[in-house]
């Protein structure tokens, strides 16, 4: 392993965990997050000179906890000078700084506990979807704010001000570190961050970037880190198997040319089996329990695309009977219509129209009409397809999409 | 930490609590219970349901002014208030949750309170 690597495997994984170790014994996000970038800078500084330590993350661990009483001390001292009725934080650290001298191992402990608080912080309600979504690629992913800007495509200082922003609203409003009775719904909005991380990389996948890091494959490290921490949770395991599901397909996606190729025409040969099994095995596991939720329901239909052996050969039915489910869980618009598309190959063009009719709200959302249009050129309306594909290529804004809309269009 | 729930009512729906009005006792009941049950937690410091916002005045210190109505006329008006104390905002979530009405309200902490 090169330095390099060395050092970017101590941030992503490992320095998670310490940060969720400090974050819970000294209360302090902030301070905890700042112990962990001053461990950071001294791994970049020092290791190239005295080589990578034999337990990186244990390293990490003592000197991000010198660091953090190193800080409580400054902080104390500053305040003392100014402050009559200062009261002594370094010396509750004190018996931690005594600890930091024997050296402890994060491989040993077990910190699932800190860490699923961590997590949930992260993920808090009271936190916007931005927020939660750069907290958590930063503070429990290790990712720097160079990384999930170049990522998201905005500019450095707009993550670090949404992370700085976060923290003080953590801070200040009091936004505890603990594990809340209502787990299900928290690690609902948890799973939702990770699905949106995931898609993020699948949306973007071959947009190249020199510092882009793969979104999806970090969601994939977070969704593991998550299963791990809730080896019970039937949805984390659902939500694992789906992003493995689309993850497997991922090299088919796009032509040479940098063209879309559909789910129809993609060779099949080239999705990653491995991937497909396990995700088969995790899908399998989640589902004995009896109560599926809304990701196990879609990794149940990406898993019969994954396993069909050709286009041909795909469990329409068995597709549509999930979407079903689906739909009457979320009641979502985006559910319902692609409950049509399979309702449109399971029992023909006119049940997918007729259940795209009751579509509602999606008026602006190019796939309704792109959807609409291939049903009414197999229903044999070419005249009425041609118009919805005309709006559809009016709404999208992804330039390999309208070619694929112009392309259905002109081949009428 | 003390925490501050700003009760915010649509005024074109709610009616005042008239005492001569079917259910006026069970809702007086269910408000009574909350405000027991913040006391017996020992989350209370103080509240008040306030009138209507058509009975609001604004005094503009930067302007001088002294003008009718509420501050700003949208339907949604503070309806009422409550200072608790709370473990963390967690908490405090869990206490205005079981206020006994149909209103959002807004959580906030409280920075600095004279004799607090």
């Amino acid at each position: 392993m090169t330095l390099d690597d060395a050092l970017t495997r101590l941030a992503r994984e490992d320095s998670g965990r310490v940060l969720a170790i400090l974050a819970r014994q000294h209360g302090d996000l902030d301070l905890a997050d700042e112990a962990v970038q001053d461990a950071l800078l001294e791994a970049v500084r020092t290791w190239p000179e005295r080589g990578v330590p034999d337990n990186p993350a244990a390293w990490l661990l003592t000197v991000a906890r010198r660091r953090a009483v190193d800080r409580i001390r400054r902080t104390t001292s500053a305040r003392r000078r100014t402050d009559t009725a200062a009261y002594d934080l370094a010396e509750a650290a004190e018996p931690a700084a005594d600890r930091g001298l024997v050296e402890e191992d994060p491989d040993q402990m077990d910190v699932s506990d800190e860490q699923l608080r961590l997590v949930l912080l992260c993920c808090h309600p009271a936190l916007n979807r931005d927020a939660q979504v750069a907290l958590t690629l930063r503070l429990v992913g290790g990712l720097t704010t160079t990384e999930i800007a170049a990522a998201y495509l905005v500019p450095e200082p707009a993550i670090t001000q949404r992370i700085v922003r976060a923290k003080r609203k953590i801070r200040d409003a009091g936004i505890p570190l603990t594990i809340p009775d209502a787990l299900d719904e928290r690690v609902d909005t948890l799973l939702t961050v990770l699905y949106l991380v995931f898609n993020e990389g699948y949306l973007s996948q071959g947009d190249p970037g020199l510092l882009r890091v793969d979104l999806a494959d970090q969601a994939i490290r977070l969704t593991r880190v998550v299963r791990s921490l809730l080896p019970e949770s039937g949805e984390t395991a659902g939500l694992l198997a789906l992003e493995l599901y689309q993850r497997a397909r991922f090299a088919t996606r796009l032509d040479g040319a940098g063209e879309l190729v559909l789910l129809e025409h993609q060779d099949r040969s080239r999705w990653d089996a491995a991937m497909v099994a396990e995700a088969n095995r995790l899908l399998a596991d989640a589902l004995r329990a009896g109560r599926p939720g809304a990701f196990q329901l879609q990794a149940v239909i990406a898993a019969q695309h994954a396993n069909a052996r050709t286009y041909a050969d795909t469990d329409w039915p068995a597709i549509v009977g999930a979407y079903a489910q689906l739909d009457a869980l979320t009641g979502s618009a985006v559910v319902r219509l692609n409950h049509a598309v399979a309702a449109g190959q399971a029992d023909g063009p006119h049940a997918g129209l007729r259940l795209l009719a009751t579509v509602e709200g999606l008026d602006d959302f190019h796939l309704l009409h792109a959807t609409r249009a291939d049903l009414l050129a197999r229903a044999g309306e070419p005249d009425a397809a041609r118009a919805a594909y005309e709006t559809a290529i009016g709404l999208t804004t992804n330039p390999a999409e309208r070619r694929h809309l112009e392309r259905r269009r002109d081949q009428l | 930490m003390e925490y501050m729930f700003l009760i915010t009512v649509d005024e074109s729906q709610a009616t005042p609590a008239d005492p001569t009005a079917d259910g006026f006792e069970d809702l007086m009941g269910a408000w009574f219970a909350y405000n027991q049950m913040l006391v017996d937690g020992g989350h209370f410091i103080t509240g008040a349901s306030l009138r209507p916002s058509t009975t609001a005045t604004v005094a503009n210190l930067a302007t001088g002014t002294v003008t009718d109505g509420p501050y700003v006329e949208t339907k949604e008006q503070v309806g009422g208030f409550y200072l608790v104390e709370a473990r963390d905002l967690d908490e405090a979530i869990m206490l205005a949750q079981k206020m006994p009405v149909p209103a959002a309200v807004e959580v906030r902490p409280v920075m600095y309170r004279p004799g607090a």
